[in-house]
């Protein structure tokens, strides 16, 4: 960690998108579990998805990138298919 | 060269503002700042200046426009008062943290409530903790001065902090004083051209400002956004020094006027400066040893210079135009005696608040602040620490 003799003016960011190195995935209390069974790849819990978290590859939602969930669970409330494609689970079992 | 005019302080704030010439104001005009943002529109209407004229739709967002123009790497410009400052209060932090150069002029008033137009130092004091530099001008000629080595002090690359300039409410921003104005060639020479550090609109060093800040480095920003709030007070200096030598005023933390062999001393900031050192002259022509400190700056606090012009004197009475509610008196007061507690011999203070809401303060009120002073070094005893002058008691 840099000390505050070592920060740019104005708490300014250089390195731009950084974010990405930042793990916020730590807050989580629950996770979403993904069940690719039940996946019709409508792409809505991309959508509604606060935190850019949903992996896509090759056009099709494959899981969450867990350092960046934060657990909120709208993406399996939204979620449309029947039975759900996401559920939630308590971190701890992790 | 100079040459003497004849102008309000209102006036004063806005021909600075003409020969800075700057890239950017915002402005939502507040009594008894609004001639200053009058007279500057009318000079870009004139064509007299190209400065971009922002019209925001409240206080909040007119320095939140100031703030977007600075971080464009602008060099910007603002007046407000009162309520005004007080609207822009968020605004504040974020632009000293953002450390944006930015120039405010805030003509002093009184905080509501109730409300009330004329000249105090609430609005200013309250902001005294914000990240801006805070200088003082008791009359036309140190509003003309201070605004065009604001500029200096807050581009300097050790501080790029912003800066308030403030002067009194009516008293200075609409009584006509005179004074001397420089020639806009040698005012562009000395604050020099603006040179833009870190702009978004630099789209070849992308960089973000205002991301979020948690417990893993809030604190170290805070600490570095301070040095350049300390390393200010030797630019202040400089600045003022170098002012001294093109235009033949010199400027330094604060003025002491027939301070050096005083035993009794009062300081102030602003107007009431003027009206102190009439009554000292009038009380040294009587062989009383009385002087004045009159503060320029209140932020950075200039501590260590402060105690060494007071630490010899017998009484020192600090008047504050504000009331700090709860505290043990006035903000300048704790400043003032907190400079002094560790010297090993220090006068004995007090404190009186004066002139809020624009109450006047008159040469019969300081002459009585000099005759409580020698009272108390007479009696050793201390009655009142916080009084009040010209209250209805
Ligand atoms: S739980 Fe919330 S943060 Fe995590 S993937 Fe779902 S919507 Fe995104
Ligand atoms: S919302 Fe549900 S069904 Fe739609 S893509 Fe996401 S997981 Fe699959």
């Amino acid at each position: 960690m840099k000390t505050w003799k070592d920060l740019p003016l104005g708490g300014i960011i250089k390195d731009v998108g950084n974010t990405k190195d930042y793990i916020t995935g730590t807050w989580r209390t629950e996770r979403p579990v993904f069940l690719e069974d039940n996946c019709t790849q409508c792409f809505m819990c991309c959508m509604v998805c606060p935190d850019s978290a949903v992996i896509i590859k090759d056009e099709k939602v494959i899981g969450f990138n867990y350092n960046h969930c934060k657990g909120c669970g709208i993406c399996a409330v939204e979620c449309i298919s029947k039975p759900k494609a996401i559920e939630m689970e308590k971190e701890e079992q992790f | 060269m100079g040459k003497r005019v004849v102008m309000t302080g209102n006036e004063t704030v806005a021909e600075a503002v003409r020969q800075i010439n700057p890239d950017v104001i915002a402005a939502y005009p507040i009594t008894p700042s609004t001639a200053v943002v009058e007279y500057i529109s009318q000079y870009i209407a004139d064509g007299l200046i190209d400065t971009e004229f922002v019209t925001a739709e409240s206080e909040h967002s007119a320095l939140s426009a100031c703030i977007g123009a600075a971080v464009g790497g602008g060099r910007v410009v603002n007046a407000t008062s009162g309520q005004g400052l007080a609207l822009m209060w968020e605004m504040l932090y974020i632009a000293s943290a953002m450390r944006l150069p930015i120039i405010l002029a805030v003509i002093n008033r009184a905080l509501s409530g109730p409300i009330n137009i004329h000249g105090d130092h609430s609005d200013t004091m309250g902001a005294r903790d914000c990240g801006w530099i805070q200088l003082y001008s008791e009359d036309c000629q140190e509003v003309y001065d201070n605004i065009l080595q604001a500029v200096r002090i807050s581009e300097h690359i050790d501080v790029r902090i912003p800066v308030i300039v403030a002067l009194d409410g009516f008293i200075t921003s609409h009584a006509i004083e005179t004074l001397e104005t420089e020639g806009d060639e040698d005012v562009r020479r000395f604050i020099g051209d603006y040179i833009p550090l870190n702009s978004i609109l630099d789209i070849k060093n992308i960089v973000t400002y205002g991301a979020i800040d948690f417990q893993d480095y809030y604190f170290e920003h805070k600490r570095h956004q301070l040095e350049g709030l300390h390393k200010s007070a030797e630019v202040i200096k400089s600045v003022g020094k170098e002012f001294g030598k093109t235009f033949g005023r010199e400027y330094g933390f604060f003025e002491g006027y027939r301070l050096d062999d005083a035993e009794y001393a009062i300081v102030v900031m602003n107007s009431a400066g003027g009206t102190v050192k009439t009554v000292i002259d009038d009380l040294r022509d009587k062989g009383r040893k009385v002087g004045l400190l009159k503060l320029r700056i209140f932020r950075p606090f200039p501590a260590i210079g402060i105690a060494e012009a007071l630490k010899t004197k017998k009484v020192v009475a600090v008047l504050d135009r504000t009331s700090s509610a709860g505290a043990q008196g006035g903000p300048l007061f704790n400043e003032i005696r907190s400079a002094l507690y560790n010297e090993p011999t220090r006068p004995k203070a007090v404190n009186y608040i004066y002139g809020l809401g624009g109450k006047d303060l008159t040469a019969e009120h300081i002459r009585g602040v000099y005759e409580a002073l020698e009272r108390i070094d007479k009696s050793r005893k201390i009655d009142r620490l916080v009084d009040y002058l010209n209250l209805r008691e």
